[in-house]
């Protein structure tokens, strides 16, 4: 144990060299670690958004009502495709567990009928139900796919949405079968964010229904009411009589971008040349009409179609701020959302508080790592500054694993370490203590400490192993700020072992070799 | 100059005697802990039980008393206010928000709307949602559960059953009563809190099987030293490291507890008890427990006469 073979000595050197060099770029700002010549380690100590500040959104997707509004378009097709091949009178309705289900007037039809729902899409299961019953619904695996579909849709639109806000550094993670989990750092206005996440930005050019006054007349099948953006003369809400069928939809738009008109924000639109021709067609057919733009069930404005508009393009413009026509415009360009998000979980760290955090964690650490240092150097003297130079190994190389690994540092996190500290020197403390106990058994120094060593080892291992453990559970089973708290932890826990049977070990047999004591200062 | 050189000589207290007196003690706490945790209960925080919490720095021209009044009837139900470290800042609590998650994110936009003008900075804001607040806390036991049932199944691993059970009781002591120290102070419960009672659990560990592994080794050693004072003489043995590794971790959390700032002080107290009663609980709880255990009549006995004993294999019996 006091013999200590040359590559330990190297094995030691190299990795304190190597945690030196790994940890040195947190000493410098960012920008300036940014900067490093590519050799050089610049890599900083990835911190979290508790101490950072930004934005952490849970979503779902709400994947059921896509699949319930699939449904009820096969129940309308259905309907349409059995009375054209001849069966007539079937009830058709869609069942709580999504299935649509006929019941047909003549149980000798069923065979036909299942053979239509068959000829829909492979993706259908198709069975009987009842002897007049006919059950169509997804297949496992269709709906699987469809879900995947949907989710990977949905991540690439938010992906576009967020990346056109120019945040830096999102992170945007599927999360289960329909969760979606968003870090932002250093976002500053949460609402805005959200607000672009929300929009479905389902925009359709419908014709407004001029023989129903809203609210007076009764609305009839085919037409519904929607609210308007617009406020009457005394800022009284408007809403409008909206045909449901679809002039253009949104999904034809090629292009979209924030302009001005008559000193007014407005968004100017492209349609590509099957929406351009279908808007072409509506506008020739219906000129002195009202047409209405439709955002997510909202009308933006209901102009009247002047003169026939050929060129495919046009602007939308209503009470915009300069802000919002950026938006709008963002999400134009994005694309739809497949399904709508619902947020689980939101968590929001300012750029102040996040600050203040790093700082009281840093004061805690040092002064936690000042106070233990002169407690350790006055309890035990000499071995009390070996153990406190381990200390500061053991600080540095967490440092450095958190660094190289680009493990998150959370401020939970930071209280890992300023226990770390505190629990660090307990391997030191074992081994010391067992030595004295070696010593008063009448050993002298050499054979002290090398006994001091040889036992300590195994109850360092066995006490360590089991703190580990726990560490190790807290990081597979915990979420957020729990994750961080257990990375700091484990990675405290090593590393006080290594510094424990290394870095001591060497600094006290250098001293063994070179004063040859012949008694122990402890 | 090393202060240490004063304790010349192995501490000679006698704990095993006291036994039954520590033995009530615990008795005494885990009952008094599950009591208030049915009568009083946890002051559960956002993560856990759902519902918005937001800080806010407040504007010069407000204080806690205009919050409090712009607040009191837009209709999100209850929502208290506290003063959180200094004067200005100041967390707003919506306890139970209605309705569904859209409407409750909706709440946020309510509750910002009202405070127009009042706040300098929001400094957080937190948001869990009904459906994932019980998730966490489905979560926060499964990995509670998981790390006791992990730490003792290393236990038995490494050392007889007997070791394993008396650890385990004594980690059951002290995770219930840190429970109901939350209980008692009202300390709010979240998910940093849960992360303290887990590290609690671990350190207390530590502690047990260093003193645990001192009984196996003199077990060994002194063969025909009674049983109990061979168990005192393992725990006197270890005391001083015990004692010193608990201050100086003491003193690190102490730090953290007065500096580490506002949001990480209800964690960092549940680790000073923690840290106490997890000593407390090797020294007078897990080795007076083994007492009980009959080790040396079974499984002991016959590692004497056969040195193929599981506790045999540990490398230190080299």
């Amino acid at each position: 144990m006091v013999q200590i073979p040359r590559w330990q000595y190297i094995t030691v050197i190299v990795v304190l060299l190597g945690g030196l060099i790994l940890a040195a770029p947190n000493l410098i700002s960012r920008q300036a670690a940014e900067e490093l010549p590519n050799w050089l380690p610049s890599d900083q100590i990835n911190l979290g958004l508790d101490l950072r500040g930004g934005i952490h959104l849970l979503m779902e997707a709400d994947i059921q009502g896509v699949i319930e509004e699939r449904q009820n378009n096969l129940a309308e097709t259905l309907r349409l495709d059995l009375r054209r091949d001849g069966i007539e009178g079937t009830r058709i309705s869609v069942a709580p567990d999504g299935a649509v289900i006929l019941r047909l007037a003549d149980p000798s039809q069923v065979d036909l009928a299942k053979d239509i729902a068959r000829r829909q899409s492979v993706d259908y299961l198709v069975t009987s139900e009842g002897d007049n019953g006919v059950r169509v619904e997804y297949s496992d695996q269709a709906l699987i796919q469809l879900a995947n579909q949907i989710m990977e849709q949905t991540l690439e639109i938010i992906r576009i949405r967020i990346d056109e806000t120019g945040t830096r550094e999102p992170s945007i993670q599927r999360q289960g079968s329909e969760r979606i989990l968003l870090q932002l750092p250093g976002v500053d206005d949460p609402e805005r964010v959200k607000d672009l996440l929300e929009a479905e930005a389902k925009l359709n050019f419908k014709f407004v229904d001029e023989n129903v006054v809203p609210g007076v007349d009764r609305t009839p099948p085919g037409t519904e009411i929607l609210p308007s953006r617009e406020v009457g003369p005394n800022g009284e809400p408007v809403s409008y009589a909206i045909r449901k069928r679809i002039m253009v939809s949104g999904e034809n738009l090629v292009d979209a971008q924030a302009t001005f008109q008559d000193n007014q924000p407005v968004v100017s639109f492209r349609f590509d040349s099957e929406g351009a021709k279908r808007f072409a067609r509506a506008t020739q057919e219906n000129v002195g009409r009202l047409f209405a733009i439709v955002l997510d069930n909202e009308v933006i404005s209901a102009p009247v179609i002047r003169e026939p508009i050929l060129g495919g393009s046009g602007v939308i413009s209503g009470r915009f701020t300069t802000q919002e026509v950026n938006d709008l415009a963002l999400l134009l360009r994005a694309g739809a959302l497949p399904a709508s998000l619902v947020f689980l979980e939101e968590r929001t760290v300012g750029p102040g508080l996040g600050a203040d955090s790093i700082r009281a964690g840093e004061i805690a650490c040092i002064l936690g790592f000042i106070l233990v240092v002169i407690f350790m150097g006055s309890t035990y003297g000499m071995f009390g500054i070996v153990a406190n130079v381990a200390l500061v190994a053991n600080l540095v190389l967490i440092m450095a694993a958190l660094s190289l690994l680009q493990a998150t540092l959370t401020l939970p996190g930071i209280a890992g370490i300023v226990l770390t500290i505190g629990m660090a020197v307990d391997a030191n403390v074992l081994i010391f203590e067992r030595i004295r106990e070696e010593a008063r058994l009448g050993r002298g120094p050499v054979g002290a400490i090398d006994a001091g060593f040889r036992r300590a080892i195994t109850t360092i291992l066995d006490s360590n192993l089991t703190t580990l453990i726990a560490a190790f559970l807290l990081f597979f089973f915990g979420s957020g700020p729990v994750k961080g708290f257990a990375v700091t932890l484990s990675l405290g826990i090593i590393s006080s072992m290594f510094t424990a049977f290394m870095v001591t070990r060497l600094l006290i047999s250098f001293w063994l070799r070179r004063k040859r004591p012949k008694a122990l200062p402890i | 100059m090393a202060l240490i050189k004063r304790i010349t000589t192995t501490p000679k207290l006698d704990f095993i005697g006291k036994r039954n007196i520590f033995l009530a003690c615990s008795g005494a706490l885990v009952a008094l802990s599950v009591i208030l945790f049915f009568v009083q209960g946890l002051n559960f925080g956002v993560d856990f039980r759902g519902g918005i919490l937001v800080e806010v720095r407040t504007t010069a021209v407000c204080d806690i008393s205009d919050l409090r009044s712009r607040l009191g009837g837009i209709g999100l139900g209850e929502v208290t206010l506290q003063e959180f470290g200094q004067p200005e800042d100041v967390l707003i609590n919506v306890e139970k928000p209605q309705g569904d998650e859209a409407e409750q994110i909706e709440a946020i936009n309510v509750l910002k709307a009202a405070l127009e003008g009042c706040v300098e900075e929001y400094r957080r804001t937190e948001f869990v949602g009904p459906k994932v607040g019980s998730e966490l806390k489905q979560a926060g036991i499964l990995a509670t559960l998981l790390s006791l049932l992990g730490i003792g199944l290393y236990i038995w691993f490494r050392f007889e059953w007997q070791f394993s059970v008396a650890a385990l009781i004594a980690l059951a002591h002290d995770v219930i009563t840190t429970i109901g120290f939350y209980a008692l102070t009202q300390i709010e419960f979240n998910l940093a809190t849960l992360a303290a009672v887990l590290t609690i659990a671990g350190y207390s560990i530590n502690d047990t099987v260093v003193i645990f592994d001192r009984v196996r080794e003199t077990l060994r050693k002194y063969k025909k030293m009674a049983f109990l004072e061979l168990l005192n003489l393992s725990i006197n043995l270890t005391l001083t490291r015990t004692v010193l590794t608990s201050v100086t971790t003491l003193i690190a959390l102490i730090a953290l507890f007065i500096f580490g700032g506002e949001v990480i002080r209800g964690f960092a107290i549940g680790l000073i008890w923690g840290v106490v009663i997890g000593t407390y609980s090797s020294v007078g709880l897990a080795v007076p427990l083994l007492a009980r255990m009959h080790l040396r009549g079974g499984t002991m006995a016959s590692s004497e006469e056969a040195d193929e004993g599981p506790a045999n294999k540990a490398p230190d019996s080299a």
